[in-house]
C-alpha cells in the first residue's frame, strides 16, 4: 500500500512537472539542412528564423520553437514527426522542404491528431472520418499555370507551344495548360518533352517552331528550364516565353542569359514585395518580412521558400490567438482548438497569399497568391 | 518533315553522335584490354565539364579533393603490396607514380585558384586534373580483382558508378553548369545553320579516331595493348605486364572522356549526374561494335546520335525508348552472327 501511494505521488509529481513544462506553446519545425533537398531546406530555415524574430509570443504566452533536420530523407521526416509529438509534446508542427517529406509528415499528423502546416506541396487523400490534421500553404501547380495562362489570354496570345520535362512536373504543367485551354486560354499546339540530362533539344524545339505558336510554355524547372528557350531563340523564334515559379532561380537566369530575357512567370508576390502597389495585401506584411529577414539572416530574401515558412508562422500565430481563449497549450484540446481556429480564421494575409482553409482540402489559396513577373535585364519585374 | 528540318536534325544528330563516338571508343578500349565495362565513364566526362566550369568561375574545382583522396588510398594500397613482397626498392617509384604525379595538376590548380587562366591552359588543366582519376580508380578498385569474371567486374563497375555519383554531389554540388563557348563561329549551308561547336565536336571525334588508329597500329604500347586485349596470358608470356596495360588503357580512355566532357560543356548544362545517361547511350554504340571493333563502334555511335535526334522529333516523350530498343535487334543480330567467345573456358 505504501509503495502504491509512493508511486502515485511520483506520478502526480511527474504530471505536474510535465504541465509546468508545457505552460508555453511548443512548435516543432522540420526542414532539410543536409542532403539533396538542403538547397531549398536552408531557405525554409532562414524563413522560420525570421518568423520567430518577427513574433515569438502570442497573447503573453511564450512560444518554444524546436527545429530538426530530416537530412532530406522521407522516413526520417516521419520519425521526426513522431518524435516531436511523443517526446516533445508539440502543439503544432511545421515542415518540411520536400513534397514527399511533407506528405509523409501529413499522414503522421492525421494519425497522431496533431496539426501540421505543410510548407511543400502535399498529395494525400482527405481522411474519411473527422477532419484532416493539416493544411498546406503553397500554391497548387494548376493555379500556377492558370494564372500565367490568364495573363497570356489578356495579352492576346491565341496559341501556345508546350515544351517541358519528361516527368511528373512536365505532366502537371501540361495538364494545367490543357485545363486553361478548355476554359478559354491559349490553344496548346504541341506537347514536347525532354529530360534534365538531355544533351540537346533541337528536335523538340523544331517541332514547337513548326506549329507557329504565339507564345511558348516552359514546363521545366531551374537550370535546365532554360535549355529549350536557348534553343528556340537560336532557331529564330520571336514569340514570348511563359513559365511557372519553378523558373524563379538564379541559375536559370545565369545559364539562360540573353535567350531568357523577357520570360514571364507566375510568382508568389513576396518575390517582388518592393514593387507591389501600396494597397496590395502582401505589401505591409511582406515589407515587415523582408526587413526582419535581413536583420536575422544578413541577406535579402530573394527566394519564395522562406516566405512559405513565414506564412506558416503567421497562420499559426493567428490560430493560437484564437485557440488560447478556449484551451491550454500542451493538451489535446488545444491542438483541436488550433485546427478549428485555422479553419475559422478567414482572409489571413501572408506574404504569399490570402489564406482561407476548409476541412475539404489541404490547400487554401486563390489566384491572389500569384502575380506575374517578367525578367528584365536579369531582374524579375512585377507586371500588374 | 521538310528537307530543311531533316537536315537540321541530321546535323544535330551527327554532333551528338560524335560525342558518343568518343565515349564509345573509350568503352571499347578499356573493355578490350581489361574486360571491364567501365560504367562510370560518363561520370568522368561530366566531372571534366564541372571542373572546367569551376576553373572559369575562379573556384578550386572539387576534382582536386577527389584526386587527392584517391591518390592517398592508391599509394597506401601500393605500398602495402610492396611491403608484403619485401621489394623496398620499389617504394620511391610507387610514391612518384601514385602520389606525386597525380597531385601535380591538383597543385597547379590550387596555386592558380582565384586567377582566370586563358582558355587553352584552362582546358588543359581541367583535362590534366581529371586524367589521374580513372587510372587511380583502376588501381584502387579493379586491380585487386583483375582476374575475376566479366560479370563480377561489371557489378563492381556499376557499384563504382553509384559511389562516384555520390562523390560528384559531394565535391561539385547539385548545381548545373555551362561553360563558355569555345567558338562563336557559325555558318549557313543551304539554309541550314551549322554552329562552330558542332564542327569542333565532329572534328575532334575524327582526329581522335585517327589517333587511336595510329596508336594501335604504329606504336609499341599500342601493340602491347592490342596483344593484351587478344590474349592476356599470351601477352604476359611475351613480357607485357597486364597491370600496366590496364593502367595505360584507363589513361587513354580518360583522355577520350575528358575531350568529350570539354566539348559537351558549352553545348549543354551539365550536372554531377549528367554523365551516366550520355555514357549509357555511348554504350549502345559500343555494343553495336560488339565491344570489339573500333570502326563499327564509331559508325554505331553516330547512328545512335542520329536516331536520337529523329526520335526526339517524331515523339519526344518516347525518345529514350526508341534509342534503347535498338539494342534488341542489335543483340539478336550479334548473337546469331558472331562466334561465341568462350571466355570462361579459356584458362
Amino acid at each position: 500500500m505504501r509503495r502504491f501511494t509512493l508511486s502515485l505521488a511520483a506520478l502526480a509529481g511527474l504530471t505536474l512537472a510535465a504541465t509546468s513544462a508545457n505552460a508555453q506553446i511548443t512548435v516543432g519545425f522540420v526542414t532539410s539542412l543536409s542532403g539533396k533537398a538542403s538547397s531549398i531546406g536552408l531557405n525554409y530555415e532562414k524563413g522560420i528564423n525570421a518568423a520567430y524574430a518577427y513574433q515569438s509570443e502570442v497573447a503573453g504566452q511564450k512560444i518554444k520553437l524546436i527545429k530538426l533536420d530530416d537530412v532530406s530523407d522521407v522516413s526520417q521526416a516521419t520519425q521526426l514527426a513522431r518524435k516531436l509529438v511523443e517526446q516533445e509534446k508539440v502543439d503544432i508542427m511545421i515542415g518540411t522542404s520536400s513534397a514527399p517529406g511533407a506528405t509523409a509528415m501529413l499522414s503522421a499528423a492525421n494519425e497522431l491528431k496533431v496539426p501540421l502546416i505543410a510548407i511543400s506541396p502535399v498529395r494525400l487523400g482527405i481522411p474519411k472520418k473527422g477532419h484532416p490534421w493539416g493544411i498546406c500553404v503553397t500554391q497548387t501547380p494548376s493555379l500556377m499555370v492558370s494564372v500565367i495562362a490568364n495573363r497570356m489570354k489578356r495579352d492576346g496570345i491565341k496559341t501556345a507551344g508546350f515544351i517541358g520535362f519528361n516527368d511528373s512536373w512536365g505532366d502537371l504543367v501540361y495538364n494545367g495548360a490543357k485545363k486553361a485551354e478548355a476554359s478559354g486560354g491559349p490553344k496548346v499546339t504541341s506537347n514536347e518533352r525532354y529530360s534534365r540530362t538531355d544533351t540537346t533539344v533541337t528536335a523538340q524545339a523544331l517541332k514547337v517552331l513548326a506549329t507557329h505558336p504565339d507564345g511558348v510554355y516552359d514546363g521545366g524547372s531551374a537550370t535546365q528550364g532554360a535549355l529549350p528557350l536557348i534553343e528556340l531563340r537560336k532557331l529564330g523564334y520571336k514569340g514570348g516565353f511563359f513559365g511557372t515559379p519553378s523558373l524563379l532561380n538564379r541559375d536559370f537566369v545565369r545559364i539562360g542569359g540573353k535567350a531568357v530575357e523577357g520570360v514571364q512567370v507566375s510568382a508568389g508576390p513576396v518575390i517582388v514585395t518592393s514593387q507591389l502597389p501600396a494597397n496590395h495585401f502582401s505589401k505591409k506584411i511582406g515589407t515587415a518580412f523582408h526587413k526582419v529577414f535581413k536583420k536575422v539572416n544578413g541577406t535579402e530574401a530573394d527566394d519564395g521558400f522562406s516566405g512559405y515558412a513565414f506564412d506558416a508562422w503567421v497562420i499559426f500565430l493567428k490560430a493560437a490567438n484564437t485557440a488560447l481563449k478556449t484551451a491550454k497549450p500542451g493538451t489535446q484540446a488545444f491542438r483541436e482548438a488550433l485546427m478549428q481556429a485555422i479553419y475559422s480564421n478567414k482572409e489571413v494575409a501572408g506574404v504569399h497569399a490570402v489564406y482561407n482553409f476548409t476541412p475539404k482540402s489541404y490547400y487554401g489559396v486563390d489566384d491572389r497568391s500569384l502575380v506575374v513577373v517578367k525578367l528584365v535585364k536579369g531582374h524579375w519585374i512585377y507586371q500588374p | 518533315m521538310t528537307a530543311q528540318i531533316a537536315a537540321i536534325l541530321a546535323i544535330d544528330g551527327i554532333a551528338t553522335g560524335a560525342i558518343y563516338v568518343l565515349m564509345a571508343l573509350g568503352f571499347v578500349l578499356i573493355f578490350s584490354v581489361t574486360r571491364i565495362v567501365f560504367v562510370p565513364f560518363g561520370d568522368i566526362a561530366a566531372f571534366v565539364a564541372l571542373t572546367l566550369a569551376a576553373l572559369e568561375a575562379k573556384q578550386l574545382p572539387g576534382t582536386v579533393g577527389m584526386v587527392a583522396v584517391l591518390a592517398v588510398i592508391a599509394t597506401a594500397m601500393e605500398l602495402f603490396t610492396i611491403m608484403r613482397a619485401g621489394a623496398y626498392d620499389k617504394v620511391p617509384r610507387a610514391i612518384f607514380y601514385y602520389l606525386l604525379l597525380p597531385l601535380i595538376p591538383a597543385a597547379v590548380a590550387w596555386l592558380t585558384s582565384g586567377t582566370l587562366l586563358p582558355a587553352v591552359p584552362r582546358i588543359l588543366l581541367a583535362i590534366a586534373l581529371i586524367l589521374p582519376v580513372s587510372p587511380l580508380l583502376y588501381r584502387v578498385v579493379f586491380r585487386p580483382i583483375a582476374d575475376a569474371s566479366v560479370l563480377l567486374l561489371l557489378i563492381v563497375s556499376v557499384a563504382l558508378h553509384f559511389a562516384l555519383a555520390g562523390l560528384g554531389l559531394l565535391f561539385f554540388g547539385p548545381e548545373g553548369v555551362r561553360t563558355r563557348t569555345l567558338t562563336d563561329f557559325s555558318m549557313m549551308l543551304a539554309g541550314v545553320p551549322i554552329s562552330g561547336e558542332s564542327i569542333l565536336i565532329v572534328a575532334a571525334a575524327a582526329v581522335f579516331c585517327l589517333m587511336l588508329y595510329l596508336f594501335f597500329d604504329f606504336t609499341l604500347y599500342g601493340k602491347a595493348l592490342q596483344a593484351t586485349a587478344m590474349n592476356r596470358t599470351g601477352a604476359r608470356l611475351m613480357g607485357i605486364r597486364p597491370a600496366q596495360a590496364g593502367a595505360v588503357a584507363f589513361l587513354s580512355g580518360s583522355v577520350l572522356a575528358a575531350i568529350s566532357g570539354v566539348l559537351i560543356a558549352p553545348v549543354n548544362t551539365i550536372f554531377y549526374d549528367s554523365g551516366f545517361i550520355i555514357g549509357l547511350k555511348a554504350f549502345v554504340g559500343a555494343i553495336i561494335g560488339g565491344l570489339l571493333s573500333f570502326p563499327i563502334t564509331a559508325i554505331g555511335s553516330l547512328f545512335v546520335g542520329i536516331l536520337e535526334s529523329f526520335a526526339a522529333f517524331i515523339s519526344s516523350p518516347f525518345k529514350e525508348v526508341m534509342v534503347f530498343s535498338i539494342l534488341i535487334p542489335v543483340l539478336l543480330w550479334r548473337s546469331y552472327t558472331l562466334v561465341q567467345a568462350e571466355e570462361d573456358h579459356e584458362e
